[in-house]
């Protein structure tokens, strides 16, 4: 089971929606046992990140653990940014620090939020992608992007006239800046890939499939 | 390179379309959730659904709304039409919306953009503006609110600066006197704004063909471009608008 973090922000419902149509079993919850006991955690939001952290409180720390013990976590936009150390939105404030890099706002020359369907080229490595081709685009609404110094960290970008960091992966970790629960089929494809990270197919399923293909 | 918006308006009034939609199979040309799943099927970049009767039974409607294409559709879609207070577009949104459109109470109370924009980051806050060309201001244009029945003395330029600063993230520029022409958008309105600020704006009203449009977006540098008889009575598909568009060199997600 994929467990959205229910934190009192908006979206939520959308996610939850797209899970369920790709034919994934999902529960909204902010239960720490349920945290505990999924597949894999999703971070959504669309909120402003000081009053995304304050409505996170202490599922904070249970989530970091979660993430830092090996359990796929996907942050989506300001769930993205969240899993940073620190963003200057409106004051500023601490993120979950699972991934080194700031959150900044969007440099001048463009007009913000950036918003709409971007083209996102996808390195070819990223899990969250596999199957998905060279580029893409996904729906984008944000004003703050993440400036990534994390050396671990692998980056598709889009370009903003600038390199806008579009998704980040650091092992068990992931993130979006787009939405892919908006971003149409192509975003459900991201989603699929992310429920095949958190629920991979059992060795004696593979290995069943495999007989019955040789037979 | 961030791709112009195409973006449909379906207009609901007890919970159903109205202006007439005319798509071919469908069961009901009057149900949101199969239009507005229809239009992202075809490819429209985002929605707009605006509750014109907006009456306290009508809010109710538009949340059931709201939940039922959030389930089916899984483009990016604003709701507006009647919103007032923070805690309704903290529903709209919960419930699927990405967007909440704000415009006559925006005007009343211009405070609610900030507290919104504070709670929910100004991306999903959309200030609709219904803009009329002054006859005592030659050349400017003035802010009608209630659904456009009410004019102000505000002018609209100043007031997109102003909304912008409060926390507006958006801004979906109608022309009165353009909307339901056919004769193409307003773009001197459309540039007059979309220059004095630095948020997208959405060009809306008087699209009749596809040069309208690509007009909107060149000359009025529009972001997006709202669009509504020119699809919905069946004389363009969004894939030949975007075509059309694309052809004539502007990024489309097509």
């Amino acid at each position: 089971m994929i467990v959205v973090i229910d934190y009192n922000v908006g979206n939520v419902r959308s996610v939850c929606n797209a899970f369920g149509h790709i034919g994934c079993d999902v529960r909204l919850s902010c239960d720490p046992s349920e945290i505990e006991e999924a597949a894999g955690l999703v971070l959504p939001g669309v909120a402003a990140f000081g009053y995304a952290v304050r409505a996170l409180g202490s599922l904070a720390e249970l989530i970091k653990k979660a993430a830092m013990g090996g359990k796929p976590l996907l942050g989506i936009c300001v769930g993205h940014q969240l899993l940073f150390e620190q963003s200057s939105e409106y004051g500023l404030h601490e993120g979950l620090g699972l991934i080194r890099g700031k959150v900044v706002p969007i440099p001048a020359g463009q007009r913000v939020p950036h918003m709409g369907w971007n083209l996102v080229k996808m390195a070819d490595d990223m899990d969250l992608f596999a199957g998905l081709g060279n580029e893409k685009h996904f729906y984008f609404a944000h004003s703050f992007y993440t400036d990534v110094t994390d050396c671990d960290a692998k980056i598709a970008y889009t370009d903003y006239g600038f390199n806008l960091p579009a998704a980040v992966q650091k092992g068990n970790i992931y993130g979006t800046q787009f939405h892919p629960e908006k971003s149409g089929d192509v975003g459900l494809r991201v989603l699929e890939n992310f429920a095949g990270i958190c629920n991979p197919p059992s060795p004696r399923l593979r290995r069943t499939k495999r007989r019955t293909k040789r037979c | 390179m961030l791709t112009k918006r195409i973006i449909p308006c379906l207009d609901v009034k007890d919970g159903r379309v109205v202006k007439g939609v005319h798509f071919l199979n469908l069961r009901d040309a009057g149900d949101p959730v199969e239009l507005g799943a229809r239009y992202s099927d075809e490819g429209a970049d985002e929605l707009v659904f605006l509750d014109i009767t907006a009456t306290i039974r009508s809010r109710k409607t538009i949340v059931e709304l709201v939940e039922k294409v959030a389930e089916k559709v899984f483009i990016p879609f604003t709701v507006g039409g009647g919103v007032r207070m923070v805690e309704q577009i903290d529903e709209l949104l919960r419930c699927g919306a990405e967007k909440v459109s704000v415009n006559t109470a925006a005007v009343e109370n211009p405070g609610l953009l900030t507290e919104a924009a504070r709670r929910f980051g100004n991306q999903c806050i959309v200030l609709a503006i219904d803009a009329r060309r002054s006859k005592r201001q030659g050349g400017k244009w003035q802010v009608c609110v209630k659904a456009g029945t009410e004019p102000t003395d505000i002018d609209v330029v100043e007031w997109a600066v102003k909304a912008e600063k409060l926390g507006a993230g958006e801004i979906l520029l109608t022309s009165m006197n353009a909307d339901g022409t056919r004769r193409g958008y307003d773009i001197e309105l459309t540039r007059a704004v979309a220059d004095a600020v630095n948020i997208p704006v959405i060009a809306s009203g008087g699209a009749g063909t596809l040069e309208h449009l690509y007009d909107a977006i060149v000359d009025g540098r529009a972001d997006a471009v709202l669009i509504a008889s020119i699809t919905h009575f069946g004389k363009y598909t969004i894939k030949q608008i975007k075509q059309y568009l694309k052809d004539r060199g502007i990024p489309m997600n097509l």
